[in-house]
């Protein structure tokens, strides 16, 4: 049950394919746990940190901002280096390179490296060492209808997953200190490492799609890789009306599947518009077609919510 | 039998910590000397496998008995293949010293 | 010439731009198109590929054998990734943890490991209607690591001399990304104009600028929104390509998997538009490096 007296339930917005309106989902959710007759105290978790966008619409303020350390990268120190190449050879992924065509010298480009270590272990000069970096920042901070956890990944880094486990370990831990009962996990795209790092844990995942041959095939792979790692997963279609074949397709699958579509949102402009003056569509335009259906969505994930196991 | 206790402090009376992979210290007990001993976590900052490493830690420390909150699917191999037995905290537990204690008087859930 | 389509934000119509990029262009050029968006790939929706090559995408993992293994733990020591572990009297290796870096092979000093290929999915190639040369990479379901198989997908084929490359790169701006642009002599972001679209291609204008490429923006699904690219264009100084309306009509027919271009024929001039223009900046930016 959705008592503070339980370990937090966590909920996590998940799609395949981007752009399907996961984020505007979450915002509203947000909106709504704390509205409705019975709010949830809840803590509100971005875990898309490459494209991290739902404090756009949360408007946090008061962030305690902490350094993400990731992994290491190797640097070749020019005053060892003799330029005998063991570096590149033992390189997989391209990264230790000569700075010129006589080859006296080499480099790491600090892009294409890895983190192995295999040039520092190959180097007969000792000459390479491994440098950890930076790789991002994470936020806890406070927005109106509760915490909420985010994070930066500085582009082109690596360890996004990493990151995603650091920030949901943080907000796991507050929901513990401060009894409260529910995480909302604003998932990532894709099926890979994020996804698989944001859904380790999660009693319940709502997969946003739409009803496009694209969103269809990706809501297959989510669904999927769902099912491998045990969680249960509810449907709902998003902009629902532009394409009535693959609703019925969706239907279909979810039949299928013994899985349910729990709601279908209308095509709605007021979407948008909520997004751009950064506000839950459910406060943008809480009569909208769309904020209609999402009131009606949340009650029916809470109500899934408290049947899960404890 | 020794015992290792994810911990937030180097200390006995330290808070636990749920987290097994990054957990910044781990806590040896021995109950045949009643002896702690305060070890750093060297996997806590690294990145990814920090649950195996800190397992291979765990391992290499002799220990029969792992506590924690949580243990991932690769720590909890590495666990199996080293026939170490994993314990997870119950909610009364808030020391690590009352983890050891619990888990000596058969009071905490067996990890399987 | 190796043009990526990009974006930061997910959804905001890579897949559209890149297709109908390719499309207009097929009449023209001999074109290579590589679907880099391993775990959502959907280009081959757009272009109808006839599959007729396949191939695992797998990673080097260790085996160790345990005849001659002496436990010494320096395969353990050097790998950066905890994907080996000595337990009691064996190496347990977890394979959804290995990069195949190798390293832990070149430092057996017994010369106890071998590589063995570990699939984490496939590789598929195949001419379009159009004579298009289609390949994508498949992430296998609960596997992990996508970079991997981007990597092995741009190397799997040689493209032929003066064929033109598009890549469909991944959302987001991570390593997969990075992987993706790597080489690429021009970056083509797409974006929407929403507070989202502008945020996240902040996010990918940081991997280009540390790649030194050119790039050009495409404005995808103009009108629903604010004007925030403008603000953008006058900041980093990078032109906006074209700008493709918000239509219901079309939003419906790329949901029934027809192409842009097929629902609004005349775009394609204007696709045709785009690449002179992206061949005249690849130009000016390599007369300039020399």
């Amino acid at each position: 049950m959705l008592t503070p007296n339980s370990q937090a339930k966590q909920l996590i917005l998940l799609s395949g394919k981007g752009g399907t309106g996961k984020t505007s989902l979450s915002a509203a959710f947000a909106h709504l746990s704390q509205k409705s007759g019975h709010p949830i105290p809840a803590i509100f978790v971005d875990a898309d940190v490459d494209a991290a966008n739902l404090g756009l619409v949360l408007q946090p303020d008061g962030a305690q901002q902490h350094e993400f350390w990731g992994g290491s990268i190797a640097e070749i120190d020019p005053e060892n280096c003799i330029g005998c190449g063991r570096c590149e050879e033992v390189c997989r992924y391209d990264a230790a390179l000569p700075t010129d065509e006589k080859h006296t010298l080499y480099e790491i480009d600090p892009l294409a490296c890895d983190g192995c270590a295999a040039c520092v272990y190959a180097c007969p000069q000792d000459a390479i060492n491994m440098t950890r970096q930076q790789e991002g920042l994470w936020f806890h901070s406070h927005a109106k209808y509760g915490d909420i956890f985010h994070a930066e990944l500085f582009p082109g880094k690596e360890n996004s997953g990493k990151l995603v486990t650091t920030i949901k370990q943080q907000a796991r831990l507050a929901a513990e200190d401060n009894a409260i009962p529910l995480l909302i996990i604003d998932g990532p795209p894709g099926i890979g490492c994020p996804v698989i790092s944001a859904s380790a844990g999660a009693d319940l995942a709502l997969i946003v799609t739409e009803p496009s041959k694209a969103g269809i095939h990706d809501l297959k792979r989510i669904f999927e890789t769902l099912r491998h790692f045990r969680i249960p997963a509810l449907i709902c279609i998003n902009k629902a009306d532009i394409y009535p074949q693959g609703v019925q397709e969706i239907l279909r699958y979810a039949d299928e599947q013994q899985s349910e579509v729990i709601a279908e949102i209308p095509f709605d402009a007021s979407i948008t518009h909520a997004m751009v003056q950064g506000q839950p569509v459910t406060v943008y335009a809480p009569h909208s077609p769309a904020s209609r259906v999402i009131h009606d969505l949340w009650s029916t994930v809470v109500q899934r919510l408290n049947q899960t196991e404890d | 039998m020794i015992l290792l206790i994810s911990a937030q402090q180097p200390e006995s009376q330290s808070p636990i910590n749920k987290r097994f992979g990054r957990t910044e210290w781990l806590m040896k007990y021995d109950s045949e000397t009643a002896q702690w001993q305060s070890l750093a976590n060297p996997g806590s900052q690294r990145s990814g496998g920090a649950g195996v490493a800190a397992a291979q830690f765990v391992i290499d420390q002799k220990a029969d008995v792992v506590i924690s909150g949580a243990f991932g699917p690769n720590a909890a191999g590495a666990f199996r293949a080293a026939n170490i037995t994993m314990s997870l905290f119950s909610k009364e537990v808030k020391t690590v010293q009352q983890a050891a204690e619990y888990f000596l008087q058969d009071k905490l859930e067996i990890f399987e | 010439m190796r043009i990526a389509v990009a974006s930061g934000k997910g959804g905001t119509g890579k897949t559209t731009v890149a297709t109908s990029l390719a499309l207009s262009l097929a009449n023209e050029q001999n074109i290579r198109f590589l679907d880099c968006d391993v775990e959502a790939p959907n280009a081959h929706l757009f272009l109808n590929p006839s599959f007729t090559k396949r191939q695992d995408a797998a990673i080097l993992i260790p085996e160790i054998d345990a005849e001659q293994c002496t436990l010494c733990g320096k395969c353990v020591e050097v790998c950066q990734f905890h994907a080996l572990a000595k337990v009691g009297k064996s190496i347990l290796t977890f394979a959804q943890l290995c990069h195949g870096c190798g390293s832990c092979t070149w430092n057996c000093p017994v010369n106890a490991i071998q590589e063995i290929p570990n699939p984490i999915g496939k590789l598929e190639s195949g001419l379009t209607p159009e004579s298009i040369q289609f390949s994508r990479g498949v992430l296998t379901i609960s596997e992990p690591m996508s970079t991997p198989i981007i990597r092995q997908l741009k190397r799997w084929e040689q493209p032929q001399p003066e064929q033109l490359t598009i890549l469909d790169s991944p959302p987001g701006a991570s390593c997969a990304v990075v992987e993706t642009l790597r080489g690429a002599d021009f970056a083509l972001l797409v974006t929407e104009p929403t507070p989202f679209g502008l945020h996240d291609l902040n996010q990918i204008i940081g991997i280009v600028q540390e790649f030194n490429i050119p790039a050009g923006v495409v404005v995808n699904r103009d009108g629903i929104g604010n004007d925030v690219i403008n603000a953008f264009h006058d900041k980093h100084n990078i032109p906006v390509l074209l700008r493709i309306p918000f239509s219901l009509e079309i939003a419906a027919g790329l949901s029934a998997g027809t192409s842009l271009i097929e629902i609004k024929p005349d775009l394609r001039q204007e696709f045709l538009h785009m690449f002179t223009q992206i061949t005249r900046i690849v130009k000016t930016t390599e007369e300039g490096e020399k």
